[in-house]
Protein backbone atom coordinates (compact mmCIF):
# COMPACT_ATOMS: atom_id res chain seq x y z
CA UNK A 1 0.00 0.00 0.00
CA UNK A 2 2.95 2.40 1.10
CA UNK A 3 4.72 1.46 -1.91
CA UNK A 4 1.61 2.07 -4.38
CA UNK A 5 1.06 5.41 -2.87
CA UNK A 6 4.45 6.40 -3.24
CA UNK A 7 4.63 5.24 -6.90
CA UNK A 8 1.51 7.07 -7.69
CA UNK A 9 2.80 10.14 -6.19
CA UNK A 10 5.93 9.77 -8.63
CA UNK A 11 3.66 8.74 -11.49
CA UNK A 12 1.56 12.50 -10.87
CA UNK A 13 4.99 14.52 -10.40
CA UNK A 14 6.16 13.15 -13.35
CA UNK A 15 3.00 13.44 -15.77
CA UNK A 16 2.72 16.98 -14.11
CA UNK A 17 6.59 18.08 -15.14
CA UNK A 18 6.09 16.68 -19.23
CA UNK A 19 2.33 18.55 -18.73
CA UNK A 20 4.31 21.99 -17.73
CA UNK A 21 7.15 21.99 -19.88
CA UNK A 22 4.64 20.78 -22.70
CA UNK A 23 2.97 23.95 -22.21
CA UNK A 24 5.96 25.49 -21.82
CA UNK A 25 7.33 24.76 -25.27
CA UNK A 26 3.85 25.47 -26.82
CA UNK A 27 3.17 28.90 -25.41
CA UNK A 28 6.96 29.79 -24.43
CA UNK A 29 9.54 29.71 -27.45
CA UNK A 30 6.78 26.79 -29.86
CA UNK A 31 4.13 28.88 -30.89
CA UNK A 32 5.82 32.01 -32.05
CA UNK A 33 8.65 30.58 -33.40
CA UNK A 34 5.50 28.57 -35.58
CA UNK A 35 3.30 31.40 -36.04
CA UNK A 36 6.60 33.40 -38.05
CA UNK A 37 7.05 30.27 -40.08
CA UNK A 38 3.67 30.06 -40.77
CA UNK A 39 3.48 33.51 -41.73
CA UNK A 40 6.75 33.60 -44.14
CA UNK A 41 5.11 30.70 -45.48
CA UNK A 42 1.94 32.31 -46.53
CA UNK A 43 3.43 34.48 -48.80
CA UNK A 44 5.29 33.78 -52.14
CA UNK A 45 6.26 30.37 -53.20
CA UNK A 46 7.31 29.01 -56.95
CA UNK A 47 6.25 30.50 -59.95
CA UNK A 48 7.49 30.58 -63.52
CA UNK A 49 6.07 33.21 -66.25
CA UNK A 50 7.59 35.31 -68.83
CA UNK A 51 9.97 38.18 -69.09
CA UNK A 52 9.61 41.19 -71.33
CA UNK A 53 12.36 39.90 -73.28
CA UNK A 54 10.33 36.94 -74.04
CA UNK A 55 12.61 34.34 -71.36
CA UNK A 56 10.75 32.17 -69.10
CA UNK A 57 11.77 33.14 -64.91
CA UNK A 58 11.03 30.94 -62.05
CA UNK A 59 11.59 32.01 -58.51
CA UNK A 60 14.51 29.23 -58.20
CA UNK A 61 16.12 32.08 -60.58
CA UNK A 62 15.71 34.92 -57.99
CA UNK A 63 17.61 33.13 -55.17
CA UNK A 64 20.84 34.20 -53.90
CA UNK A 65 19.45 37.96 -54.17
CA UNK A 66 16.58 39.39 -52.30
CA UNK A 67 13.49 40.92 -54.74
CA UNK A 68 10.53 43.39 -54.52
CA UNK A 69 7.48 42.40 -56.44
CA UNK A 70 4.59 44.94 -56.85
CA UNK A 71 1.24 43.31 -59.39
CA UNK A 72 -0.12 45.92 -61.43
CA UNK A 73 -1.01 46.68 -65.15
CA UNK A 74 -0.14 48.63 -67.47
CA UNK A 75 -3.77 50.26 -68.40
CA UNK A 76 -3.64 51.07 -64.68
CA UNK A 77 -3.56 54.91 -64.78
CA UNK A 78 -2.10 56.21 -61.25
CA UNK A 79 -1.34 53.90 -59.07
CA UNK A 80 0.91 51.70 -60.90
CA UNK A 81 2.91 54.43 -62.65
CA UNK A 82 3.58 56.35 -59.57
CA UNK A 83 4.74 53.11 -57.90
CA UNK A 84 7.00 52.28 -60.51
CA UNK A 85 8.13 55.91 -61.21
CA UNK A 86 9.16 56.00 -57.55
CA UNK A 87 10.92 52.39 -57.83
CA UNK A 88 12.66 54.09 -60.73
CA UNK A 89 13.97 57.19 -58.51
CA UNK A 90 14.48 54.20 -55.37
CA UNK A 91 17.23 52.57 -57.69
CA UNK A 92 18.91 55.62 -58.72
CA UNK A 93 19.38 56.97 -55.04
CA UNK A 94 20.54 53.44 -54.03
CA UNK A 95 23.42 53.85 -56.55
CA UNK A 96 25.52 50.43 -57.21
CA UNK A 97 23.46 48.86 -54.35
CA UNK A 98 20.26 48.75 -56.45
CA UNK A 99 22.21 46.19 -58.18
CA UNK A 100 22.24 44.08 -55.22
CA UNK A 101 18.54 43.31 -55.57
CA UNK A 102 15.76 43.00 -58.34
CA UNK A 103 12.62 44.41 -58.87
CA UNK A 104 9.62 42.51 -60.41
CA UNK A 105 5.97 44.11 -61.94
CA UNK A 106 3.91 41.70 -62.60
CA UNK A 107 0.71 42.06 -64.38
CA UNK A 108 -2.85 41.20 -63.60
CA UNK A 109 -3.84 42.00 -66.94
CA UNK A 110 -2.48 39.25 -69.19
CA UNK A 111 -5.70 39.50 -71.78
CA UNK A 112 -4.10 42.73 -72.98
CA UNK A 113 -0.22 42.59 -71.38
CA UNK A 114 1.94 41.19 -73.72
CA UNK A 115 6.14 41.11 -73.21
CA UNK A 116 6.26 43.67 -75.87
CA UNK A 117 3.96 46.01 -74.21
CA UNK A 118 5.69 45.78 -70.69
CA UNK A 119 8.88 46.26 -72.27
CA UNK A 120 8.37 49.89 -73.61
CA UNK A 121 6.12 50.17 -70.18
CA UNK A 122 9.18 49.25 -68.40
CA UNK A 123 11.48 51.43 -70.30
CA UNK A 124 9.56 54.75 -69.41
CA UNK A 125 11.15 54.30 -65.65
CA UNK A 126 14.08 51.80 -65.48
CA UNK A 127 15.33 48.85 -67.91
CA UNK A 128 16.38 46.98 -64.87
CA UNK A 129 12.89 46.13 -63.74
CA UNK A 130 11.65 42.37 -64.54
CA UNK A 131 8.48 42.73 -66.25
CA UNK A 132 6.54 38.95 -65.82
CA UNK A 133 2.91 38.02 -67.75
CA UNK A 134 1.77 35.01 -67.68
CA UNK A 135 -0.92 32.86 -68.94
CA UNK A 136 -4.52 32.64 -67.02
CA UNK A 137 -3.42 30.06 -65.04
CA UNK A 138 0.29 31.64 -64.24
CA UNK A 139 -1.01 34.80 -63.05
CA UNK A 140 -3.36 32.79 -60.86
CA UNK A 141 -0.55 30.93 -59.36
CA UNK A 142 1.34 33.98 -58.07
CA UNK A 143 -1.41 35.85 -57.16
CA UNK A 144 -2.45 33.27 -54.81
CA UNK A 145 1.24 32.75 -53.51
CA UNK A 146 1.88 36.21 -52.82
CA UNK A 147 -1.98 36.55 -51.93
CA UNK A 148 -2.70 39.49 -54.18
CA UNK A 149 -6.46 40.42 -54.38
CA UNK A 150 -7.42 41.59 -58.23
CA UNK A 151 -10.77 41.71 -59.74
CA UNK A 152 -12.04 42.97 -63.12
CA UNK A 153 -14.03 45.91 -63.03
CA UNK A 154 -16.60 46.46 -66.01
CA UNK A 155 -16.72 50.07 -67.24
CA UNK A 156 -18.69 51.08 -70.70
CA UNK A 157 -16.50 49.97 -72.88
CA UNK A 158 -13.95 47.45 -71.70
CA UNK A 159 -12.87 47.25 -68.03
CA UNK A 160 -10.23 48.18 -65.87
CA UNK A 161 -8.57 45.90 -62.36
CA UNK A 162 -9.21 46.69 -58.65
CA UNK A 163 -5.87 44.99 -57.22
CA UNK A 164 -3.21 45.27 -54.42
CA UNK A 165 -0.97 48.40 -54.68
CA UNK A 166 1.51 46.09 -52.12
CA UNK A 167 5.19 46.13 -53.06
CA UNK A 168 6.27 42.70 -51.09
CA UNK A 169 10.13 42.31 -49.97
CA UNK A 170 11.87 38.73 -50.40
CA UNK A 171 15.01 37.74 -49.03
CA UNK A 172 17.46 36.31 -51.14
CA UNK A 173 16.41 32.91 -49.78
CA UNK A 174 12.94 33.97 -51.41
CA UNK A 175 11.15 34.42 -48.20
CA UNK A 176 8.66 36.86 -47.07
CA UNK A 177 10.07 39.97 -45.55
CA UNK A 178 8.36 43.18 -45.54
CA UNK A 179 6.16 44.82 -47.08
CA UNK A 180 5.68 48.17 -48.84
CA UNK A 181 2.19 50.08 -48.34
CA UNK A 182 1.47 52.40 -51.21
CA UNK A 183 1.13 55.48 -49.13
CA UNK A 184 4.09 54.67 -47.11
CA UNK A 185 6.55 58.24 -47.38
CA UNK A 186 9.82 57.44 -49.98
CA UNK A 187 11.93 57.76 -47.13
CA UNK A 188 10.67 55.34 -45.66
CA UNK A 189 10.07 53.09 -48.84
CA UNK A 190 13.61 53.30 -49.52
CA UNK A 191 15.29 52.86 -45.82
CA UNK A 192 13.19 49.35 -46.11
CA UNK A 193 14.49 48.54 -49.66
CA UNK A 194 17.92 49.19 -47.58
CA UNK A 195 17.19 47.03 -44.58
CA UNK A 196 16.42 44.08 -47.72
CA UNK A 197 19.80 45.04 -49.28
CA UNK A 198 21.55 44.60 -46.26
CA UNK A 199 19.63 41.29 -45.36
CA UNK A 200 18.20 42.88 -42.14
CA UNK B 1 21.18 117.37 -67.83
CA UNK B 2 22.97 114.42 -67.08
CA UNK B 3 20.91 114.02 -64.35
CA UNK B 4 17.20 113.43 -66.23
CA UNK B 5 19.24 111.26 -68.70
CA UNK B 6 20.03 109.24 -66.04
CA UNK B 7 16.72 109.19 -64.76
CA UNK B 8 15.07 108.12 -67.67
CA UNK B 9 17.99 105.38 -68.47
CA UNK B 10 17.41 103.99 -64.86
CA UNK B 11 13.49 104.43 -66.10
CA UNK B 12 14.02 102.35 -68.71
CA UNK B 13 16.02 99.75 -66.94
CA UNK B 14 13.54 99.36 -64.35
CA UNK B 15 11.07 99.05 -66.91
CA UNK B 16 12.99 96.44 -68.95
CA UNK B 17 12.61 95.12 -65.73
CA UNK B 18 9.21 94.81 -65.14
CA UNK B 19 9.32 93.36 -68.90
CA UNK B 20 11.06 90.43 -67.95
CA UNK B 21 10.00 89.65 -64.68
CA UNK B 22 6.61 89.73 -66.10
CA UNK B 23 7.58 87.72 -69.26
CA UNK B 24 9.78 85.12 -66.58
CA UNK B 25 5.95 84.96 -64.62
CA UNK B 26 3.85 84.36 -68.05
CA UNK B 27 3.59 80.65 -67.45
CA UNK B 28 2.32 80.78 -64.07
CA UNK B 29 -0.75 82.56 -64.37
CA UNK B 30 -1.34 80.15 -67.71
CA UNK B 31 -1.32 76.98 -65.75
CA UNK B 32 -3.74 78.80 -63.97
CA UNK B 33 -6.29 78.71 -67.00
CA UNK B 34 -9.98 78.87 -66.54
CA UNK B 35 -12.69 78.16 -68.41
CA UNK B 36 -16.84 78.78 -68.19
CA UNK B 37 -19.64 77.56 -68.94
CA UNK B 38 -23.05 78.81 -67.28
CA UNK B 39 -22.29 78.29 -63.65
CA UNK B 40 -19.68 76.46 -64.01
CA UNK B 41 -16.00 77.75 -63.54
CA UNK B 42 -13.17 75.11 -64.77
CA UNK B 43 -9.34 75.54 -63.53
CA UNK B 44 -6.04 74.63 -64.70
CA UNK B 45 -6.88 71.08 -66.42
CA UNK B 46 -3.77 68.84 -66.57
CA UNK B 47 -2.60 65.39 -67.23
CA UNK B 48 0.77 63.61 -66.59
CA UNK B 49 2.95 62.05 -69.36
CA UNK B 50 2.51 58.78 -69.68
CA UNK B 51 4.86 55.63 -69.87
CA UNK B 52 5.20 53.79 -72.93
CA UNK B 53 2.64 51.58 -73.93
CA UNK B 54 -0.05 53.19 -71.58
CA UNK B 55 -3.06 53.12 -73.57
CA UNK B 56 -4.73 55.77 -70.91
CA UNK B 57 -4.32 58.93 -68.99
CA UNK B 58 -6.07 60.94 -65.59
CA UNK B 59 -7.26 64.57 -66.80
CA UNK B 60 -6.96 66.51 -63.69
CA UNK B 61 -8.67 69.65 -62.51
CA UNK B 62 -10.73 71.79 -59.95
CA UNK B 63 -14.56 72.46 -61.34
CA UNK B 64 -16.77 75.29 -59.36
CA UNK B 65 -20.57 75.59 -59.27
CA UNK B 66 -21.53 78.52 -58.67
CA UNK B 67 -25.40 78.40 -59.70
CA UNK B 68 -28.15 77.22 -57.93
CA UNK B 69 -28.42 73.87 -58.95
CA UNK B 70 -26.58 70.69 -59.16
CA UNK B 71 -25.04 69.90 -62.76
CA UNK B 72 -22.96 66.54 -63.73
CA UNK B 73 -19.81 66.17 -65.86
CA UNK B 74 -20.74 63.44 -67.78
CA UNK B 75 -18.56 62.93 -70.47
CA UNK B 76 -16.34 65.10 -73.51
CA UNK B 77 -13.47 64.00 -75.26
CA UNK B 78 -10.03 64.30 -76.24
CA UNK B 79 -8.18 64.39 -79.24
CA UNK B 80 -5.45 62.42 -78.37
CA UNK B 81 -7.57 59.43 -76.91
CA UNK B 82 -10.70 57.24 -78.31
CA UNK B 83 -12.55 58.47 -75.48
CA UNK B 84 -12.94 59.57 -71.85
CA UNK B 85 -14.53 58.39 -68.99
CA UNK B 86 -15.29 59.53 -65.39
CA UNK B 87 -14.02 57.73 -63.19
CA UNK B 88 -13.82 57.81 -59.20
CA UNK B 89 -9.99 56.11 -57.69
CA UNK B 90 -9.30 55.54 -53.72
CA UNK B 91 -6.52 52.77 -52.08
CA UNK B 92 -8.20 51.64 -48.65
CA UNK B 93 -6.76 48.74 -47.25
CA UNK B 94 -3.68 49.19 -50.18
CA UNK B 95 -6.17 48.03 -52.90
CA UNK B 96 -6.18 49.76 -55.81
CA UNK B 97 -10.28 50.37 -56.45
CA UNK B 98 -11.47 52.66 -59.43
CA UNK B 99 -15.08 52.94 -60.66
CA UNK B 100 -16.44 54.21 -63.48
CA UNK B 101 -19.44 57.09 -62.42
CA UNK B 102 -22.06 56.22 -63.85
CA UNK B 103 -24.17 59.26 -63.57
CA UNK B 104 -21.42 61.54 -63.82
CA UNK B 105 -19.61 63.44 -61.57
CA UNK B 106 -22.00 65.44 -59.71
CA UNK B 107 -20.74 69.03 -58.92
CA UNK B 108 -23.32 70.54 -56.07
CA UNK B 109 -24.33 74.04 -55.93
CA UNK B 110 -21.51 75.90 -54.36
CA UNK B 111 -19.28 73.31 -54.92
CA UNK B 112 -15.26 73.06 -55.86
CA UNK B 113 -15.17 69.35 -57.06
CA UNK B 114 -10.94 68.77 -57.46
CA UNK B 115 -10.10 66.24 -59.55
CA UNK B 116 -6.45 64.99 -58.77
CA UNK B 117 -4.66 62.00 -58.83
CA UNK B 118 -5.77 59.30 -56.16
CA UNK B 119 -9.36 60.41 -56.45
CA UNK B 120 -11.91 61.58 -59.42
CA UNK B 121 -10.30 62.01 -62.78
CA UNK B 122 -11.54 62.14 -66.11
CA UNK B 123 -10.04 58.92 -67.72
CA UNK B 124 -8.67 59.13 -71.46
CA UNK B 125 -9.10 55.86 -72.54
CA UNK B 126 -7.57 53.98 -75.81
CA UNK B 127 -4.47 56.51 -76.55
CA UNK B 128 -3.60 57.49 -80.09
CA UNK B 129 -0.05 58.45 -78.73
CA UNK B 130 1.62 59.09 -75.28
CA UNK B 131 1.43 62.42 -73.76
CA UNK B 132 4.94 64.12 -73.19
CA UNK B 133 5.27 66.40 -70.72
CA UNK B 134 5.04 70.11 -71.82
CA UNK B 135 2.73 69.14 -74.22
CA UNK B 136 -0.96 71.34 -74.39
CA UNK B 137 -3.70 68.91 -75.45
CA UNK B 138 -7.24 70.26 -76.18
CA UNK B 139 -10.34 68.71 -75.19
CA UNK B 140 -13.92 69.03 -74.34
CA UNK B 141 -16.07 68.61 -71.19
CA UNK B 142 -19.93 67.67 -71.04
CA UNK B 143 -22.05 68.45 -68.66
CA UNK B 144 -25.42 67.47 -68.09
CA UNK B 145 -27.04 71.36 -67.92
CA UNK B 146 -24.30 73.38 -68.60
CA UNK B 147 -23.68 71.66 -72.07
CA UNK B 148 -20.42 70.94 -73.55
CA UNK B 149 -16.92 73.45 -73.02
CA UNK B 150 -13.56 73.30 -74.98
CA UNK B 151 -10.51 73.22 -72.65
CA UNK B 152 -7.09 72.43 -73.04
CA UNK B 153 -4.86 70.27 -70.49
CA UNK B 154 -0.96 70.74 -69.81
CA UNK B 155 1.12 67.78 -69.71
CA UNK B 156 2.99 67.71 -66.45
CA UNK B 157 5.86 65.08 -66.10
CA UNK B 158 4.91 61.74 -65.30
CA UNK B 159 4.65 61.94 -60.98
CA UNK B 160 3.07 65.36 -61.17
CA UNK B 161 1.34 65.97 -57.90
CA UNK B 162 -1.65 68.32 -57.72
CA UNK B 163 0.05 72.42 -57.31
CA UNK B 164 3.65 71.05 -58.11
CA UNK B 165 5.93 71.78 -61.00
CA UNK B 166 7.85 68.97 -61.24
CA UNK B 167 7.00 64.85 -60.39
CA UNK B 168 10.72 63.91 -59.68
CA UNK B 169 12.28 65.65 -56.58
Amino acid sequence: MAVSKARLAAVVTAAAVVAAVATLLVLGTGNPLRSTASYKALVGGPFTMTTQDGKRLSERDLLGKPFAVFFGFTQCPDVCPTTMLEVANMMTRLGPDADKMRFLFVTVDPDRDTPALLKSYLASFDKRIIGLVGTAAETERIVKAYRVFYEKVPTKAGYTINHTATMFLMDAQGQFAKTIAFKEDEKIKLSKLKALIAGR
Amino acid sequence: MTRSRSTRRLASFAAALVVTGLALLAPMPASAQEYKIGPLKISAPWSRATPGGAKVAGGFMVIENTGKSSDFLVGGSFVRSGRIEIHEMAVVGDIMRMRELPQGLEIKPGAKVTLKPGGYHVMFMELKAPLKEGEVVEGTLVFKSAGTVKVSYRVGAMGKKPGSHHGKH
